[in-house]
């Protein structure tokens, strides 16, 4: 569990990264977000191919639970998400544990974890969107800071809004920061 | 190669004042002056004595030329905004009568203004605007050492005398005065970045130059103020589709038409402006396949270009990412010709250097005059040169200790494992909050000048 403890603490890093960059003075640097967004992908593919392959190791004789799972994926996120946003910065250790179960991809049979990219199914079946798209360029600095009442307005808006759900996971929306670490 | 300390420029306080930090270094043309940048938004420039048979041992120092106040913090109240002043960037122009000329920019604004028109005073006048434009500033540099004394209409200390006392007239004359160097800021080029710009360079026309931020390049005249022409369009029509930044972006040194660019993905992009007006299409593009048995979690970051330099001869770039130099042929885009380790036993200690930031440090990289010798730096106030011809490269250290004047620096190595003797430093013991992110070196001559946080060394070949 080395590289799925290294990746959560990877991921964990980049969002506070992020949040405390909002406050530098000077604004927002894109390239750093870019490259702190390639990070947390990379390390969500990382972690989510380790998990697979240690469930793919103790689930060997039962594989048709993944097909139940990727059907009620989107649902079960959303529902899951909203429960846990109020906690999720102090908890996302617990929402990592939690919820990774949810995200198993039936497709996935990759085991290379370096460089495959296991949440490809998921990338069309759940929209994350970019945090560049979620604002213009350099917004006030007071929208940039989440409190948790907040974020759980988003997201409530976001899941009232069905059309948007489910398409490209390239990059994060700090807005939804959250949501990619309880969903693990 | 053997470095003799010459000149040692001392800071302003002992304790580190964060606006004292250097924030770029840049000789100009001919090796005269020095110019540095801090993250006060001040500008020292140091003139190199002349040098004298009465002296030789001072041959040629670098001595302070003139200081000013380039570009002041402001606040952006439509955004919320604050405008960091640290000097990004220093371009000298190409020198073509008494005054010099250089353009400073911070992260938003390249200057100077043709409507202020300069004073007697020796403050630099610029005008800083409530709602802070994006600009690049371009500053003249000149001294003055007459002055006019006995003017009819004011007195000897500039009062306005009486019209009715004044009975007789008589012609101002030039008298000599002690040397004052003044700046000033002649341009102002406004509003052409949204984002931070990195890059600026002057195009061997003389004519043009060329300012990059995260997503674009704009081209401008240096005489046009109100406008610039876009000429690299990066950003993607849905920004969450974008995938990688400009990092630096520069001129080729002799045909005006070409400039390259460097990418967060770690690929240069080579553009002819001849080819058509926009240069989103490039001409060549310089990559290297990923090594995959050393892809780990921090690949991107590490493969992110911080630097692109064209050689002196306009043959070769170089370019820097966090690990590595490489020269590239310009005419070969599928590898690089020479890839040099900076500082490869930093490579399993990523994970820390991500947890510290120290990852993101952006390095910068230098040629010298003839273009076989690579210099750049690393952390622990070291940096390193690399010679192409004999393939021999050396760790040198910017430290007072050092540092002493006449000194002969030596050579420094890190111990990466095993026994550590006795003159070598291990990699934990290493200080990575003094880090050598700006050098510049004499196009001519072996002067370097290295700037260590909020030290500038200086430091030259020993010539017997």
């Amino acid at each position: 569990m080395d590289v799925t403890a290294e990746a959560k603490q990877i991921m964990i890093q980049a969002l506070g990264k992020m949040y405390s960059s909002r406050t530098q003075r000077g604004g927002l640097r894109l390239h750093r977000s870019l490259l702190l967004t390639l990070v947390m992908k990379s390390a969500r593919d990382i972690y989510h191919s380790a998990r697979l392959q240690s469930e793919n190791k103790a689930q060997c004789d039962n594989p048709s639970v993944t097909d139940n799972t990727s059907q009620t994926e989107e649902p079960m996120d959303t529902s899951s998400k909203v429960s846990e946003v109020s906690s999720v910065e102090t908890q996302c250790t617990d929402d990592v544990h939690e919820h990774d179960q949810h995200l198993l991809s039936p497709a996935e049979t990759i085991v290379d974890k370096e460089n495959c990219n296991p949440t490809r199914q998921d990338r069309h079946s759940r929209k994350r969107r970019s945090k560049t798209a979620t604002e213009p360029d350099f917004l006030p600095c007071k929208k940039a800071k989440l409190n948790s009442g907040e974020v759980r307005g988003i997201l409530q808006t976001s899941q009232n809004n069905p059309a948007n759900c489910g398409r490209r996971l390239d990059s994060f929306s700090l807005v939804h920061m959250p949501r990619a670490i309880v969903s693990f | 190669m053997s470095e003799h300390v010459s000149a040692h420029v001392s800071t302003l306080c002992e304790d580190i004042c964060p606006t004292d930090i250097i924030s770029t270094v840049e000789f100009n043309s001919t090796g005269e002056l020095l110019a540095t940048g801090d993250k006060g938004g001040r500008v020292v420039v140091f003139q190199r004595e002349q040098e004298s048979k009465n002296q030789p041992h001072r041959r040629g120092e670098y001595n302070v030329y003139s200081t000013f106040q380039s570009h002041e913090p402001e606040f952006d109240y439509l955004k919320s905004l604050e405008i960091e002043e640290k000097i990004n960037k220093i371009r000298w122009l190409p020198q073509q009568n008494a005054a010099y000329f250089l353009l400073s920019t911070n992260d938003w604004k390249v200057f100077p203004d043709p409507n202020i028109t300069p004073t007697d005073s020796s403050l630099p006048c610029w005008h800083s605007s409530p709602c802070p434009d994006k600009t690049v500033k371009l500053w003249k540099i000149s001294e003055r050492d007459k002055r006019p004394e006995g003017y009819n209409l004011k007195d000897e200390e500039g009062r306005i005398r009486d019209p009715s006392t004044i009975t007789a007239l008589r012609v101002p004359v030039m008298t000599p005065m002690d040397l004052m160097v003044d700046a000033t800021p002649r341009r102002i080029f406004s509003n052409a970045h949204t984002y931070h710009i990195n890059s600026i360079s002057v195009n061997s026309d003389y004519e043009t130059y060329m300012s990059t931020d995260d997503l674009r390049i704009n081209l401008w005249n240096l005489e046009i103020t109100n406008q610039s022409f876009n000429i690299v369009d990066i950003k993607p029509a849905n920004m969450e589709e974008l995938t990688e930044v400009i990092t630096a972006a520069e001129f080729h040194p002799n045909q005006c038409n070409i400039l390259v660019y460097s990418s967060s993905k770690g690929s240069i992009r080579l553009c002819d402006m001849r080819e058509s007006a926009l240069c989103d299409n490039h001409s060549k593009l310089f990559e290297e396949p990923e090594d995959p048995s050393n892809r780990s979690f921090f690949s991107e970051i590490i493969s992110s270009i911080s630097d692109v330099k064209f050689s002196h001869s306009g043959r070769y770039l170089m370019t820097r990412d966090y690990l590595t130099v490489k020269v590239w042929d310009v005419n070969m885009e599928n590898k690089p010709l020479e890839t040099y380790q900076v500082h490869d036993y930093l490579r399993s200690k990523l994970c820390s250097l991500y947890e510290n930031d120290c990852i993101f440090d952006k390095f910068e990289c230098v040629w010298n005059g003839t273009d076989s010798v690579l210099m750049t730096g690393s952390y622990n106030n070291f940096f390193r040169m690399f010679d192409r011809n004999t393939k021999r490269d050396v760790t040198l250290e910017a430290s007072r200790e050092n540092s002493k004047p006449r000194a002969i620096l030596k050579p420094r190595k890190v111990c990466v494992g095993g026994k550590r003797r006795k003159d070598e430093i291990s990699v934990d013991s290493l200080d990575f909050s003094k880090k050598i992110l700006h050098t510049a070196w004499h196009p001519s001559e072996n002067i370097i000048a290295v700037a260590a946080t909020n030290n500038l060394y200086i430091f030259q070949d020993k010539v017997n």
